[in-house]
């Protein structure tokens, strides 16, 4: 069993009119079934409204399923007693920077979750040191975080998470809000953190270039999953992907053009490395030497 | 626009009264200012003054800075001495139109002046020495006896901090959402107080909405965060008192001695 | 018929220990009817820049003309102006604030002192430029989804009927489609009507696709101000201030420091495209 599972999971919510009557019911998802490994890089793409953030509250147990069951290393979240230790396992990062950063110092912000748990004090001090350097701001630990740019405050906020030692972080489109320097900050910083210290990472996001590195991605699309398999497989159905609201990498978008076009290209470039490779290959020329 | 306000607003630096315990401040500023109003003498204001003076030094905050804050309330300083000055029975001094000025109209305006003068660079100095983190752990602290009662400690210190930590994100919202409406052609400035408060509703049905939304995501984010009300909490930063604290608090009983027994017991 | 900047500077504070340049001697011109793409990172004076466009800050030093006339003359129309320079917020759908959509939209027209009539068939117009339907016209904004929100606050300043219309990074937090349907729209409305437009983003692979000219700001200065193309020649100082050109020219960048014969100032991916198929083609390899 992985370390989150979902089992024909279902969430409806009754949409009310201004008197609070009944004017239907929403599957906002619809029969989802998952399966993460530990120590995945799980990407889950999908357009606004597809029910991705939906899903990502339902593995950290601040929402429970209408129907079906979700597991988080094991334990079932519908279950009142196991709720602490999953919202410890399953650590969340949020969409916006400035609504979940609780302190008004960095430092006190990253100790919060550990003092919740209840951790002794000389501990939380030493987790809150090596989750902020895990992310690199522990030069910024004393300063306020409303001097800090999005991409810091999402740095420290997932400090904060990780301080609470969790299995795995989910990160609920943690970059929508921040401009492309921040997207790399924080991108970069959670790839470190699956990589070193080999916590699983569900990143929820609708920016292509983020999951290029992901082990698996999963499409969602109204409430249920429309596609998943490896990066390089999603990619190279550029037709369904734009059907489904979403784009490819630049790099994909334009192999994929040439080979409408007839140039013989294998699917799923990801990389220019892999366009120049490609296209070298097809030449069977050196392009060097063919320079006139 | 609203961002001009530094009256009382934390000021980093290292300094012996930075370093205090929250808990010997917050005490020591209601001592201050109980004593500004049992003294009613001239040598009472002096002690008071030094002491003061005394404090602001070795807290290494720069007076300007103090003084520079408290442009916003001159106009409150002024209503007080104002109706003090005009509305004292007694004695008249000098007398124009209706408004008389009494002899002890003038002793009590200037008296009403210091002690609010005092009072405020007083408790600004609590604040400026101190951050809004640790003083909402410090009346935490000093109020926790209050728990047996019943009273939600913990929850209302909690409260404040987080009201603390979004003031400046809310301001700065404030000002966005207002040049946003500006840029639609909406004037917050003329006309007459209907129509001014008729003009705030475009400002302040976004600033709740806002306000809202962030509490929601706030709420969310605590609870994701393990965050279930002060029973079993640890602290980060507990407070410890330190030998510093405990000086501090027989400097303060001496001023205390000294203030009340010349300001008031001792007269000349 | 345009606006000037002329050294126009904003310093924070001035005078302070926290003093602050947001905008150091920045001098352009905005003619008639172009679009322009300005781009910057984040505290780079962007947005700083563009509340000068329209009077809501005004500049330490330096002036800004508005067909001829100083903006910040004791007798100039400020709200006329800004009604003639319409300026949309990022994330403008946090001003909304009516029972329903249709009377936000009235909201500036209304300020403007127009007939009953006449807010009612702009609102209307506006509500049309943006692409948003009927339905909706009557239902709460707050109900709608981002992408309509979006929509619907941007229809607020368009009925107006503004001369210049500013754009603050009007596709933040939208999903690739949203983003893609928000700036074709702004393209449609610009070809329909010849209106000027300034788009703030600070992704070049965003307006390299629409933009006529392009204005890169960084720390409170003018870096380049040119056609796009000439701009991304640049890519390489622009990396060095923490941009960067669309990714098609460091596609095409790579592929020619490889050898491949095709020119590198590319800003499209159909024109990457044909590029390399030229060059496939002179070589006798592709179809």
């Amino acid at each position: 069993m992985g370390i989150i599972e979902t089992k024909k999971l279902i969430f409806e919510y009754i949409r009310r009119d201004e008197e609070g009557n009944v004017e239907g019911i929403t599957r906002a998802i619809d029969e989802v079934d998952l399966d993460i490994k530990q120590g995945d890089f799980v990407a889950i793409l999908g357009h606004n409204g597809s029910g991705k953030s939906t899903l990502a509250k339902h593995l950290n147990a601040i929402l429970y399923p209408t129907e079906g069951t979700v597991w988080v290393d094991g334990k079932d979240t519908a279950k009142e007693e196991y709720l602490w230790e999953i919202r410890q396992n399953a650590g969340m990062v949020f969409q916006n920077p400035d609504n979940q950063i609780i302190g008004q110092v960095v430092e006190e912000d990253v100790g919060f979750g550990p003092e919740n748990m209840g951790v002794p004090t000389k501990e939380i001090w030493e987790r809150v040191e090596e989750s902020l350097k895990a992310v690199g701001m522990y030069q910024y630990r004393k300063h306020s975080p409303n001097k800090l740019s999005g991409g810091q405050k999402q740095r420290v906020s997932i400090a904060g998470v990780i301080a609470m030692h969790p299995k795995c972080i989910i990160l609920d489109e943690p970059t929508a809000m921040l401009d492309p320097n921040g997207r790399k900050e924080v991108v970069r910083a959670v790839r470190a953190l699956n990589h070193a210290e080999g916590i699983t990472v569900v990143l929820i996001t609708h920016y292509m270039e983020e999951i290029i590195h992901a082990d698996k991605a999963i499409v969602m699309d109204q409430g249920h999953i429309a596609m998943q398999g490896s990066p390089k497989e999603i990619f190279s159905k550029v037709e369904k992907l734009k059907e489904l609201r979403l784009d490819v990498p630049q790099v994909t978008l334009l192999a994929y053009e040439l080979k409408k076009r007839g140039v013989a290209l294998p699917d799923g470039i990801l990389t220019k490395e892999e366009l120049i490779e490609a296209l070298s290959g097809i030449s069977h020329i050196p392009w060097g030497k063919a320079k006139e | 626009m609203l961002r001009d306000i530094t009256l009382g607003q934390y000021y980093q630096t290292d300094s012996v009264i930075h370093r205090l315990d929250p808990r010997v401040k917050l005490v020591a500023t209601f001592v201050f200012i109980i004593s500004l109003f049992l003294v009613d003498n001239f040598i009472g204001y002096l002690i008071a003054a030094a002491f003061l003076a005394c404090m602001v030094k070795i807290s290494k905050v720069p007076f300007r800075f103090m003084v520079k804050g408290m442009k916003s309330i001159v106009f409150l300083l002024l209503v007080a001495v104002v109706f003090n000055l005009f509305l004292t029975p007694g004695e008249p001094l000098i007398s124009v139109w209706k408004l008389t000025v009494t002899k002890e109209g003038l002793r009590l305006a200037a008296m009403m002046a210091v002690r609010l003068v005092f009072l405020i660079i007083g408790s600004s100095l609590m604040t400026l020495t101190t951050t809004p983190n640790n003083l909402t752990d410090g009346m935490e602290k000093l109020m926790s006896p209050l728990k047996r009662l019943h009273v939600p400690v913990h929850e209302v210190a909690m409260m404040m901090s987080i009201a603390l930590r979004f003031i400046p994100i809310l301001l700065e919202e404030t000002d966005k959402i207002m040049k946003a409406q500006i840029a639609r052609g909406a004037d917050f400035e003329s006309g007459n107080l209907i129509k001014k408060a008729k003009s705030l509703v475009p400002l302040l049905v976004p600033l709740f909405i806002s306000a809202f939304r962030r509490a929601n995501d706030l709420a969310m984010a605590m609870e994701a965060r393990c965050y279930r009300g002060g029973e079993h909490r640890t602290k980060m930063k507990p407070l410890i008192y330190h030998r510093r604290d405990r000086y501090a608090y027989a400097v303060l009983l001496g001023y205390a001695v000294v203030s009340v027994y010349f300001g008031r017991i001792f007269t000349l | 018929m345009a606006i000037i900047l002329d050294h126009v500077s904003h310093i924070y504070e001035a005078g302070t220990a926290m003093e602050a340049a947001a905008l150091k001697d920045v001098s352009l011109m905005i003619p008639d009817g172009q679009f322009i793409g300005l781009i910057g990172h984040t505290g780079s004076g962007k947005s700083t820049l563009v509340q000068h466009l329209n009077g809501l800050m005004k500049p330490t030093s330096g002036h800004i003309y508005y067909n001829g006339a100083d903006i910040h003359e004791e007798d100039f129309n400020k709200k006329e102006l800004r009604s003639k320079v319409g300026l949309v917020f990022q994330y403008p759908e946090h001003q909304l604030f009516e029972i329903d959509v249709f009377s936000d939209v009235c909201f500036g027209p209304k300020n403007m002192g127009l007939d009953e009539k006449e807010i009612q068939l702009r609102a209307y117009a506006a509500l049309k430029q943006v692409g948003l339907e009927d339905d909706y016209f009557y239902q709460s904004p707050f109900d709608l989804s981002g992408g309509q929100k979006r929509r619907a606050a941007i229809a607020g300043v368009l009925a107006m009927k503004p001369e210049v219309l500013i754009l603050d990074e009007p596709t933040a937090g939208l999903d690739p489609k949203g983003r893609d349907e928000i700036l074709d729209q702004i393209a449609a409305l610009r070809e329909e009507t010849g209106i000027t437009v300034v788009l703030v983003s600070h992704s070049m692979d965003d307006v390299a696709k629409y933009v006529d000219r392009i204005v890169v700001m960084n720390q409170g200065s003018v870096l380049y101000d040119d056609e796009p193309r000439k701009v991304f020649r640049y890519y390489k100082e622009l990396e060095e201030v923490g941009l960067a050109a669309p990714q098609v020219t460091y596609i095409m960048q790579a592929l020619k420091e490889k050898g491949f014969p095709v020119e590198a100032d590319i800003l499209t991916i159909e024109e990457a495209r044909d590029e390399i198929l030229r060059a496939l083609r002179h070589k006798g390899i592709a179809p």
